[in-house]
């Protein structure tokens, strides 16, 4: 069995067997997964200094060369990495005393630093899968974003205590912007939230939970909803980044509203987080500096703040390192820009518009497909995983440690 | 996806009885069930003036004739490879009942549905509940699907 790093459910049924240099008939993988598996047989990256090729050896001494020489380098990328690695990049980022900040930074971070820390809530997927009876999916659409999310977990399977599963135990409800393809199953239970209308859907909540009469929405379909929560016996709020950018510093209000459901019944938050293994890196930089991201190195012990997030440090750093990452097509324009005028060090299996512009290019193995390693899962489960594929291609893990030893 | 009514409307309409039924309108409700062809009907083929209205109707069936024995027609290009049909159809849950009932892909070849190469693909057809003339019109599958990639005639 092979396991998918295409999203950060790790799905862990995956039948797949090279033959001839492809992967063909593979089963149980979903389409998004087949397209990161796909992808690795087209627009390989290969050694690179100034956009010509030379070989491995001098592109890792060059890229130390310019981390040495840079005054307040920055470290940047890390959800696409294995554990190992992302270990052995802090462990870069204290040497050099640079700062280090990962794509949750611009993502899910905020939601991410109250659910690590214990403010909100939280269980694992296979708990959902065996006690849930209300999956709401708020500002996250799972049927583009994880394909297999309502199969594998929240919706569909039979569990423990949830024998009959969609048909008549499991209650799906999708508050979104717009009818995604999650709220088309489920198209009565669909609310829609007018954009960065979520702080007022959630007092309209708290409101029926009240037994007041809401502000916003259709009031009947309100009342309605809030006899469904009443009624949860186990619930669970997958949160996404509509919701998380809709809110920013209102989150409070979504912790008062878990506290509140909580008083009630039981209810949990899982992050939809992207990148296969964002949260590992969260829980390690946690773990080792005591903040899940943005840390600068630079006056030797770990400090944390807006100024030292990937937007800010893009503008006032002068190298940077960008492993498993494109943020010149993710990030603002802005930051991009920024970005391109340091000299860039990309660490990347295939081709990107980052790469492209990097002074430096250093291809690695694909992890889940020529690299092993460890991952963790959304809701914060270890998964370790083996390469299907033979590779000649150094790991992230052991492309950051020859740089650390040349340093 | 064609209904009756619309194929019906592409019929000559006078109940002339020689395809071996009585009305036009069972003849459309048969050729949706894929118990008729369009070729039964003798004056829409010889007679000149149902020229245009034969032309619409191989059109409007054309899509038909890949459905298999079923009538599960699979378009791939809309399919996510989510699997929320694999894990719904009770024949699946049943042939797998470790596997496909909670929530994990399908390993064996008794299944129906099954994702292979990240788009949904069917096989044992004759297990379908839809299968043969004592079928039930179950749509387990059709009404789980999250881009409508799965459709019944």
């Amino acid at each position: 069995m092979a396991i998918c790093t295409g999203c950060s459910l790790l799905c862990e049924d995956i039948e797949a067997a090279e033959k001839d240099g492809a992967l063909t008939h593979v089963k149980n993988l979903c389409r998004k997964g087949h397209g990161h598996f796909q992808a690795a047989f087209t627009e390989r990256t290969v050694p690179m200094i100034d956009g010509e090729q030379v070989d491995l050896d001098r592109a890792i001494t060059k890229a130390a060369e310019i981390l040495k020489s840079a005054k307040s380098p920055l470290l940047y990328g890390w959800s696409n990495s294995t554990l190992e690695a992302q270990a052995v990049g802090i462990e870069l980022a204290e040497k050099l005393g640079a700062t280090i900040d990962d794509t949750s930074s611009s993502c899910q971070g905020i939601l991410m630093e109250r659910i690590l820390s214990g403010k909100l809530p939280t269980c694992t997927l296979d708990d959902v899968r065996n006690y849930a009876d209300t999956s709401i999916f708020w500002g996250s659409d799972p049927s583009s974003s994880h394909p297999r999310h309502l199969s594998r977990f929240s919706y569909y399977p039979r569990g423990e205590k949830r024998q009959k599963s969609y048909e008549e135990e499991r209650t799906c409800i999708a508050v979104d912007v717009r009818k995604s393809a999650t709220a088309n199953l489920c198209p009565n239970y669909y609310f829609q939230v007018a954009p960065s209308g979520d702080a007022q859907f959630m007092e309209a909540i708290l409101a029926v939970l009240e037994g007041k009469i809401p502000r916003v929405g259709d009031k009947k379909k309100m009342i309605g909803l809030g006899s469904i929560l009443k009624k949860t016996e186990w619930g669970v709020i997958f949160a996404g980044l509509g919701m998380v950018y809709s809110l920013q510093e209102k989150m409070d209000l979504f912790e008062k509203l878990l506290a509140r459901l909580n008083e009630i019944t039981t209810f949990k938050v899982v992050p939809m987080v992207g990148h296969y293994n964002m949260r590992g890196f969260n829980e390690l930089l946690l773990e080792k500096t005591g903040f899940i991201n943005r840390v600068s190195f630079k006056d030797g012990k770990p400090a944390h703040g807006p100024e030292h997030s990937v937007v800010a440090a893009a503008k006032t750093c002068d190298a940077a390192l960008i492993i498993g990452s494109d943020p010149f097509s993710a990030l603002p324009f802005g930051t991009a820009r920024a970005l391109a005028k340091v000299p860039l060090i990309a660490i990347d299996p295939r081709r990107s518009l980052t790469t492209d512009g990097a002074k430096v290019v250093i291809p690695s193995a694909l992890s889940g497909l020529e690299a092993g390693g460890t991952g963790v899962r959304m809701d914060g489960v270890k998964i370790k995983f083996e390469p299907i594929m033979k590779s000649d291609l150094p790991t992230d893990e052991q492309i950051l440690t020859r740089i650390m030893e040349a340093i | 996806m064609v209904g009756a009514m619309e194929i019906y409307m592409l019929l000559p309409k006078t109940n002339c009885k020689k395809c071996g039924l009585d009305t036009c309108m069972a003849f459309a409700v048969g050729l949706l069930g894929r118990e008729k062809k369009i070729d039964e009907c003798t004056p829409l083929i010889e007679e000149k003036k149902y020229e245009a209205k034969l032309k619409k109707l191989r059109e409007v069936m054309a899509p038909l004739e890949n459905a298999s024995e079923t009538g599960l027609i699979i378009h791939p290009e809309k399919c996510f490879g989510c699997g929320n049909c694999v894990v719904a159809c009770p024949v699946n849950v049943a042939a797998e009942p470790t596997r496909c009932g909670v929530g994990l892909g399908p390993q064996s070849d008794k299944v129906i549905l099954k994702v292979e190469d990240g788009i949904v693909v069917c096989g044992n057809l004759e297990e379908c509940r839809r299968f043969g003339p004592n079928k039930t019109l179950c749509n387990a599958c059709t009404a789980t699907c999250p881009s409508k990639a799965i459709e019944f005639v």
